[in-house]
């Protein structure tokens, strides 16, 4: 199972890349794999707040619904609107081409809860 | 409790299958991913492992009034080698279970499903006549079912027997790739398709034969993902979803197999009396305008006030819009009436529509 070294996790299967104060957020192949074909994914729009630890979309895969948590408190800065279209973009490439959002941080220390790979590998088993 | 394995369990495992426990077994839920399978069966051909479905024997010469009394269909009028869609009820006309039942030459047999083997086999013995035999052969028995447009020429190419005159609801016993079994013109996924009923040594070879002969169809392994959207673009029933112990089986839209006129079975009285008092509720399908999902357990409203809640629910491979099953009101129930569901605390309007949601060009 791909777990890139250069990102941070949640124990729900978010992934967070940090390039200054803005953190790309997506979620994982684990994620993708366990919800299975993805149909629909809500996300909030630019300049929304999101909190971490709380909802800021919703994944539909064929089988179920299923809340995204936000690894990260900040702004949303940027969305991938190419996922209204292409929800499968996250099943073929959930690292890359599948991220869903970008967020200006307000707290970057909220980073240090995160999981680390190796600690998420673990969680994966 | 332990968790069976098919005898395929290895098969699917080697096939990179994602598998659950379901009804008591490891059953693959699926193998390329649901959209892509639910494609294969409706455009090509697709293989199913459902032998964790439950098969019991009945025999003896009290077996048709042994049948008669437990199932709400006429078994009377099945010939034999003819396969009957029939459903047993409670005394006050909950569901137990929906079955098929097979005639052959001097027994019947019954296909029941999986997470209702061990219900449904104490009901059945509890409501036995003298000169019955019953026998739950469940652990005897590997089921596959062969679905899709291509069903019929690629099985045709395993068998001399003549498919062409296997009616939809008839059955056949032959030889299959050197096998005897039970063929059975049958499935829960609305195209043409075959269901294989055998001894269990030899499922791997028939597995293996039929996704051999297929591969110029472009057959596939299909798991319980898409087995489930298959059916619900059909609006079949699903035990436990749309029917279970507090629906009837005329408010849920099987009064079809609901034989009123024959002699006394089991639920009777109930569903006369629901029927002279007319349908408080009914299962309707219904599908979403936006993009938004249904799902088991959703409420469904008209304005501000309930009017039923959803049972099954999907995403349409076929229609590429949300879809779903659930009870309403009656006088909420026409086709062409405005819903709404409840999705997360949003309301997303729907269309009740006539069913089946999908119908094959």
């Amino acid at each position: 199972m791909n777990v890139p070294e250069k990102m941070k996790y949640t124990s729900e299967h978010e992934w967070v890349a940090v390039e200054g104060s803005i953190a790309t957020i997506g979620i994982t192949e684990y994620a993708q794999g366990e919800l299975g074909d993805l149909i629909y994914i809500k996300l909030p729009d630019v300049d929304d707040q999101i909190t971490q630890k709380e909802s800021f979309g919703t994944v539909e895969a064929v089988k179920a619904a299923s809340d995204l948590y936000a690894p990260v408190s900040g702004v949303v800065t940027e969305v991938n609107q190419v996922l209204a279209d292409q929800p499968e973009l996250v099943n073929k490439d959930p690292f890359g081409a599948g991220w869903m959002i970008k967020v200006q941080m307000s707290n970057a220390a909220e980073l240090n809860s995160l999981l680390s790979p190796d600690d998420y590998k673990a969680l994966i088993g | 409790m332990d968790i069976k394995k098919t005898a395929l369990y290895s098969v699917h495992l080697e096939l990179g299958a994602k598998m659950a426990p379901f009804a008591g077994y490891w059953m693959p839920i699926q193998y390329a991913g649901i959209l892509q399978e639910h494609r294969c069966v409706r455009t090509q051909v697709g293989l199913f492992d459902v032998s964790h479905m439950g098969e019991f024997i009945v025999r003896g010469k009290n077996a048709l009034d042994f049948l008669q009394k437990i199932t709400i269909n006429d078994v009377s009028k099945l010939q034999v080698n003819q396969v009957q869609y029939t459903a047993m009820c409670y005394e006050n006309g909950g569901i137990v279970d929906d079955l098929l039942v097979y005639r052959f030459d001097d027994y019947y047999m019954m296909v029941v499903n999986a997470a209702n083997v061990e219900k449904d086999w104490n009901w059945a013995k509890s409501h036995l006549l003298d000169d019955v035999v019953l026998q739950n052969q469940s652990d005897q028995f590997s089921l596959l079912a062969l679905q899709g447009p291509f069903s019929r020429d690629l099985l045709q190419q395993a068998t001399s027997l003549p498919l062409d005159d296997l009616a939809f609801y008839w059955s056949m016993s032959g030889v299959v790739a050197d096998v005897p079994m039970i063929v059975s013109r049958t499935g829960y996924t609305g195209e043409l398709g075959y269901e294989l009923c055998f001894a269990p040594e030899h499922t791997e070879k028939i597995w293996h034969t039929l996704m051999a002969i297929g591969e110029p169809y472009k057959i596939e392994p299909i798991g319980l993902g898409a087995r489930d959207t298959l059916r619900l673009e059909m609006k079949y029933c699903l035990y436990g979803n749309d029917i279970d112990a507090t629906t009837h089986p005329l408010e849920a839209g099987l009064g079809w197999i609901t034989k009123l006129d024959k002699p006394d079975f089991i639920g009777k009285a109930a569903i006369l009396q629901a029927k002279n008092q007319g349908l408080t509720r009914k299962l309707v399908g219904f599908m979403v305008k936006g993009k938004a999902f249904p799902r088991h357990g959703y409420e469904l409203y008209r304005g501000p006030q309930k009017i039923g809640f959803v049972t099954s629910g999907t995403f349409s491979p076929m229609l590429e819009k949300g879809i779903g099953m659930g009870y309403v009101e009656s006088e909420f129930s026409n086709i062409g009436s405005t819903i709404e569901i409840d999705i997360r605390g949003k309301r997303e309007s729907a269309e009740i529509v006539k069913t089946p949601f999908y119908q094959h060009k």
